[in-house]
Order: C-alpha cells, then sequence, then structure tokens
C-alpha cells in the first residue's frame, strides 16, 4: 500500500483548530438533525448521511480559497457547510422548501450555491467529474487562477468517468483535484469486492499524475495534503489526485440492514472518531480548553436550531412555478 | 449563392469563433483530421488548439466538459461525431445538461451546443445508422433541432449558441456534400418554429432532417398526379411547434408524418398524437406515418433502401391515405 499522508507535526494553531473542530462539530450535529427530522417525515426521498467523514469535507475545503471551485456528490452536505454555506438554506433545502438553496427543487442530493461557486450536489456516481474538468477549462481558456475540487467516492472509481476525466484533465493539464473519499464501500459492495487495484492512490500512476493517499481521519493531515495539491496546481501543475480514506459510520442512506459489513469493522473504524480524535489532539496541545470546547458545542447547536427553525419558517414553491427554469427565461 | 451543407456548418463554426471569444470547439477529431465530415476543416489552423480542441475517445467526458465550461462562462460547441456515440454521453446529457438549470433552483445555466451527425443511407450497417434524436427530444431542458436545408446548417449553429440553454443540433448525414440556395436574409433563424416548405392543399406532409429532399420529391411526384401536398419541415423537435401543424391540417385535413426513426416510440408517434389531441375533428383520416422498419439498418443497399423511408413509399402512403373514406353508417 502507498504510505499514507499524516498530517506534519507542528505546532497547532488555536485559531485554526477551533476553525476545524466547530465546523466538523456543525457537520456532524446538522445530519444528526436532519436524521431526526427524517424520521420524523420532515425529510424525504434520499439522505445520505457522511457521519464519521467529516474531516475529508473539513481538512480539503480549508484547503481551498474561495475562488475555487467545487462540485460534489449526493454526500454533500458537510462539503456545503465547510465551504460556508449557511446552514439555514442547506437544511431548507432538505426539507424542500423554497428558501432552500436551489429553492427547494434538488433536496440533499443537489445542493447549488454558485455565489460560493458550489456547483452541485451530482447523484449519478461519477457524474460530477467531466464537469469538473469543464469548469477547470473554462478557468484556463479565461485566465482565471482558480482550481476545481472535485469529489467523489471510492464506488466513483468503478465508472468509466473517472478514467476519462483523469486522462482528460492530465492531457490537458488541467487544475482538477480530483478528491476521492474512499469509505471502503461503494454503496454496500466493500472496496476489495470492486477494485482490482484497491490502493486508488494508484489510479494516478497511469494517467501520470501525482496521487496520494491521506489519512482521511486526520482533518489536519487532509487540510496538509489538499493546501499543498492545490499550491502546485495553481503554479500552473496538471491535477492531481487525492485519497482519502474515511469510514461513513452510518447507512448508506438512511436505514440499509448493513449485512455488508460487520458491528466490529463499523465499531472498530468509530475508534478513529474524525472528531474525537481532533479533539483530544487539541486539548493535549493546548489549543483548546474544555470550556472553549463546550462553548463551541453550544454555539453550534444553535446554529443548527437556527437552521431548523429557518427551514420551518420556508415556504413550499407554488405549483404555478412548476414548470419555472426548465429553460431560461428570456429576459435573464 | 448555393453552396453545400458541410460549406454551410463549416461558415457557421467560423462566424461563432471569430466572433465571440468565449465559444470554443471541442470533439473527436475537429482539429487536426477536419472532423470526421470535414465540417471544422481549416479551423484548427485558423483559431489555434486552444479553441479547436481535439479530444479522446472520451464522449461521456468531453460532453460533461462541455456542460462544466458552460458552467464556468465559455460558450461551448461539441461536436458528437454521431448520435450512435452520444451514446456512450447519455448521462452527461441527460442527467446533467438538461437538469441542472431547473434542478439548482434557476442558479445556472447550461449554454451548450451539441452538434452530432445523425440517420442512415450511407452502407454503414446497424451501428452507424441511428436516428435517436426522437429520444433527445423526450427530454425537457434542452432545445433538439435538425437543419434540413442550407440555410439552416448555416445560421443555426448562431441561434442555438444565443440560446442559453443546451441546444442539439443534429445533422443528417447524407446531407454533407448536398447543395442548395443559401438564403441570406432569412438570418437570424429561430429555433422554435416549422417551415412550410412546399405549400399544398390536399394532404400535409411533415418531415424534418434528413427525410425532407425525400418528402419533397414525393410531393413533386403527387403534384403530377393532381394532388398538392403541403411539406412542413418541423426545423426543430423540441418545443414542437404544434400551431404551424395544426394550422395546416386544418386547411388540408389529412396528414403523413415521414421520420427515418423506428416507428415504435418514435418522434412521428408524438406528432400523430398531437395531431389526435389537438386537430381530430379536422381530420378526414387517420393520421398516416411513414418510418424505418422494424429492424436494425441493414449493410446491403438493397435491404437498407427497403428498411427506410423512401420517396416511392412516401408517394404510396399519400395515395392509400387519400382513398380512405369515413364509412358510411349502416
Amino acid at each position: 500500500m502507498t504510505a499514507v499522508s499524516a498530517a506534519p507535526a507542528m505546532e497547532l494553531d488555536r485559531e485554526l483548530a477551533q476553525l476545524l473542530l466547530r465546523t466538523m462539530l456543525l457537520v456532524r450535529r446538522f445530519e444528526e438533525k436532519a436524521a431526526e427530522l427524517y424520521s420524523e417525515g420532515r425529510i424525504r426521498g434520499f439522505l445520505h448521511l457522511a457521519i464519521g467523514e467529516e474531516a475529508t469535507a473539513v481538512g480539503a475545503i480549508r484547503g481551498l480559497t474561495p475562488e475555487d471551485n467545487i462540485v460534489s456528490t449526493y454526500r454533500e452536505h458537510g462539503h456545503a457547510l465547510a465551504r460556508g454555506i449557511a446552514p439555514g438554506p442547506i437544511m431548507a433545502e432538505l426539507c424542500g422548501k423554497a428558501n432552500g438553496v436551489s429553492r427547494g427543487r434538488g433536496g440533499s442530493m443537489h445542493l447549488f450555491e454558485v455565489g460560493h461557486r458550489f456547483f452541485g450536489g451530482f447523484a449519478i456516481v461519477a457524474a460530477g467529474l467531466p464537469v469538473a474538468v469543464g469548469l477547470a477549462l473554462a478557468d484556463r481558456l479565461r485566465g482565471r487562477k482558480a482550481i476545481t475540487a472535485c469529489f467523489f467516492g471510492d464506488g466513483a472509481v468503478a465508472e468509466g468517468e473517472f478514467h476519462e476525466s483523469l486522462n482528460l484533465a492530465a492531457l490537458w493539464k488541467l487544475p482538477v483535484l480530483f478528491l476521492c473519499e474512499n469509505n471502503y464501500y461503494a454503496m454496500g459492495t466493500a472496496l476489495a469486492r470492486h477494485q482490482s487495484q484497491t490502493d486508488i492512490s494508484r489510479k494516478a500512476d497511469g494517467y501520470g499524475i501525482p496521487g496520494v493517499a491521506v489519512d482521511g481521519m486526520d482533518v489536519l493531515a487532509v487540510e496538509a495534503a489538499t493546501r499543498s495539491a492545490a499550491a502546485a496546481m495553481r503554479e500552473g501543475g496538471g491535477p492531481r489526485l487525492l485519497e482519502l480514506r474515511t469510514y461513513r459510520f452510518r447507512a448508506h442512506s438512511m436505514y440499509d440492514p448493513e449485512l455488508y459489513r460487520s458491528k466490529e469493522e463499523v465499531a472498530a473504524w468509530k475508534q478513529r472518531d474524525p472528531i474525537s480524535l481532533f479533539r483530544q489532539r487539541a486539548l493535549a496541545a493546548g489549543a483548546l480548553t474544555e470550556a472553549e470546547l463546550a462553548s463551541l458545542e453550544g454555539e453550534v447547536q444553535a446554529e443548527v436550531d437556527r437552521a431548523v427553525a429557518f427551514a420551518e419558517a420556508g415556504e413550499l414553491e407554488p405549483v404555478a412555478d412548476l414548470l419555472k427554469d426548465v429553460h431560461t427565461p428570456p429576459t435573464s | 449563392m448555393k453552396i453545400t451543407y458541410r460549406e454551410a456548418i463549416r461558415a457557421a463554426l467560423r462566424e461563432a469563433l471569430a466572433g465571440d471569444e468565449r465559444v470554443f470547439l471541442l470533439g473527436e477529431d475537429v482539429g487536426c483530421y477536419g472532423g470526421a465530415y470535414a465540417a471544422s476543416h481549416g479551423l484548427l489552423e485558423e483559431f489555434g488548439p486552444e479553441r479547436v480542441r481535439d479530444t479522446p475517445l472520451s464522449e461521456s467526458a468531453f460532453v460533461g466538459a462541455g456542460v462544466g465550461a458552460a458552467l464556468g462562462a465559455m460558450r461551448p460547441i461539441v461536436e458528437v461525431m454521431t448520435v450512435n456515440f452520444s451514446l456512450l454521453a447519455l448521462d452527461q446529457i441527460v442527467n446533467n445538461a438538461a437538469t441542472i438549470r431547473h434542478m439548482s433552483g434557476g442558479q445556472c445555466s447550461v449554454p451548450l451546443v451539441v452538434r452530432m451527425a445523425t440517420g442512415a443511407g450511407r452502407q454503414v450497417a446497424a451501428q452507424h445508422s441511428h436516428s435517436l434524436e426522437g429520444w433527445f427530444a423526450h427530454i425537457p431542458g434542452i432545445t433538439v433541432a435538425a437543419p434540413a436545408t442550407v440555410t439552416d446548417a448555416r445560421y443555426m449553429l448562431s441561434a442555438g449558441l444565443h440560446n442559453p440553454d443546451p441546444v442539439f443540433l443534429f445533422e443528417h448525414a447524407t446531407l454533407y456534400s448536398e447543395e442548395g440556395e443559401l438564403d441570406e436574409k432569412a438570418a437570424p433563424v429561430d429555433l422554435a418554429r416549422a417551415a412550410v416548405r412546399r405549400p399544398g392543399r390536399d394532404i400535409t406532409l411533415i418531415t424534418y432532417g434528413g427525410s425532407l429532399g425525400k418528402t419533397l420529391k414525393a410531393a413533386e411526384t403527387l403534384a403530377g398526379e393532381g394532388i398538392e401536398a403541403e411539406v412542413i419541415d418541423l426545423r426543430v423537435l423540441r418545443p414542437l411547434d404544434e400551431a404551424a401543424l395544426l394550422a395546416s391540417v386544418a386547411r388540408t385535413h389529412r396528414a403523413v408524418v415521414i421520420d427515418e426513426a423506428w416507428r415504435t416510440g418514435s418522434f412521428a408517434a408524438e406528432v400523430s398524437a398531437r395531431l389526435m389531441e389537438k386537430a381530430f375533428f379536422d381530420l378526414d383520416a387517420p393520421v398516416g406515418r411513414v418510418c424505418s422498419a422494424e429492424v436494425p439498418i441493414p449493410y446491403p443497399k438493397h435491404l437498407e433502401d427497403a428498411a427506410l423511408p423512401q420517396t416511392p413509399t412516401i408517394v404510396a402512403a399519400v395515395q392509400e391515405l387519400l382513398k380512405r373514406k369515413p364509412e358510411s353508417p349502416s
């Protein structure tokens, strides 16, 4: 296996530590609340939670700038929150309300927020990768210095679109940062049961681009790897692949019988809960006190409560608007 | 001025590239090779490899890259060599290009133009002879057009680039070398209305794309028998110009739809259903259809000819329809 990149030993910056922890907590509490709302029937359809995977979203996005583009998947609440999109409109989107980020049209799987250069929410596995290549191509042609970060899971690696996109981005030396959140399962099919080469970072070799495996449970490692890859790409380097090794603690969508993995395996991964790990580290390094931690928890809980209130206050889009925006109105 | 369909498309591409720096062309063999149908011949030399981009054989990736570049404020023109290969990019077309505007609550448009060759008639056998534009016309969120004349070939591209949403242009593969009179006064053309290509009072022949020529020839033959057929070129399959069809049928009271796709689930079926819904009481006979035989298109010429709509089969369908009269009540 490829050596897994760990965070460089360094002093833990208080401000950064608190920001990372706070954002990971926000993602966790937000999704726990979403699960509750789902059980109450206030969120319907598919709801894919990333509980356990907070470090990949928060670390990677912290390594980007606001000018960079983000293309994501159907398990993207964490990416959207880490990007700084307001929790209220995200929760409203999950509830199908007109004050949601996508006006309630897309729901959990299709968060779009163009103001934050958050270009979706793609729910067909690997379908976002070609779009990311196109965004990077547009930037190249327009002379924008930004990079495009594209999240996808290990399941996507089996799709042709993954290989076509890596090849095209490498061929044209486009600044696409391919971020594979490897949670070891393509829905219910274990990595070793769907990949002949389970070391995903090595897939980059076939396209002549750098590929690095990162401990996706270590937010600092993810942040450092992303920042370093992004910096190299901003200097005109072509695409890169980061394999962020992580684990989904809950079902693929809201409920599944989890016949495909053992309780022992899940329990073992929970020992590496990215939030617990980072909390301990921050406390040990003196970057955070117990009192500050309690205060962060309180703030985050209040923020989630406000998001729910925002969603609840939202209206449903009038049925009269059903056909609106199938096409762009002539005036715009 | 007479020009070929190929020259019309090339002129349209050149004008688009020269007129808007956001426009660029990408697809298989559009550059060094000059385009599989030579539509982009010379453009690489004129505009350079950044704007005339040869792609790998990765239909999904380069159509998807077109979607992404459109989201990124460019105006890509994607050439998918033929509709047969577009099947490898359907995910990007159906799941992404067509949905993003509505699904994002109107936040982003996808100003993408995709051109591709379609149709049979060149003895290239079952896997290179599809007419699947009717499938695309099924999908809300995109515009589907089929230039049948050199004038539409010349000007529809510009109309597509001015459309803020995805536009698919289907160019029948038998048309590229056809010569026609370019009507420069027709520009700019719309992507909304059907055109009456030959007026007539006795029956309406509704067609598009590669079948227009055959249908016009059939109308000429019929005129020799004293039957004045009106020929409508749909031009655009989505949105369908229903009003033009209804207006014509209100005058002629009969209609035959000519469509090179297979009959089952065809666009001809959609046209026929619209007439049944909206023109039932104007009709003196059931709507007729001339479509391809329900068979993978065969290679040998005699079998391919037999599989596709041809001028004599169109003439025969019209003659048959004109014989039909409502049965007298017994």
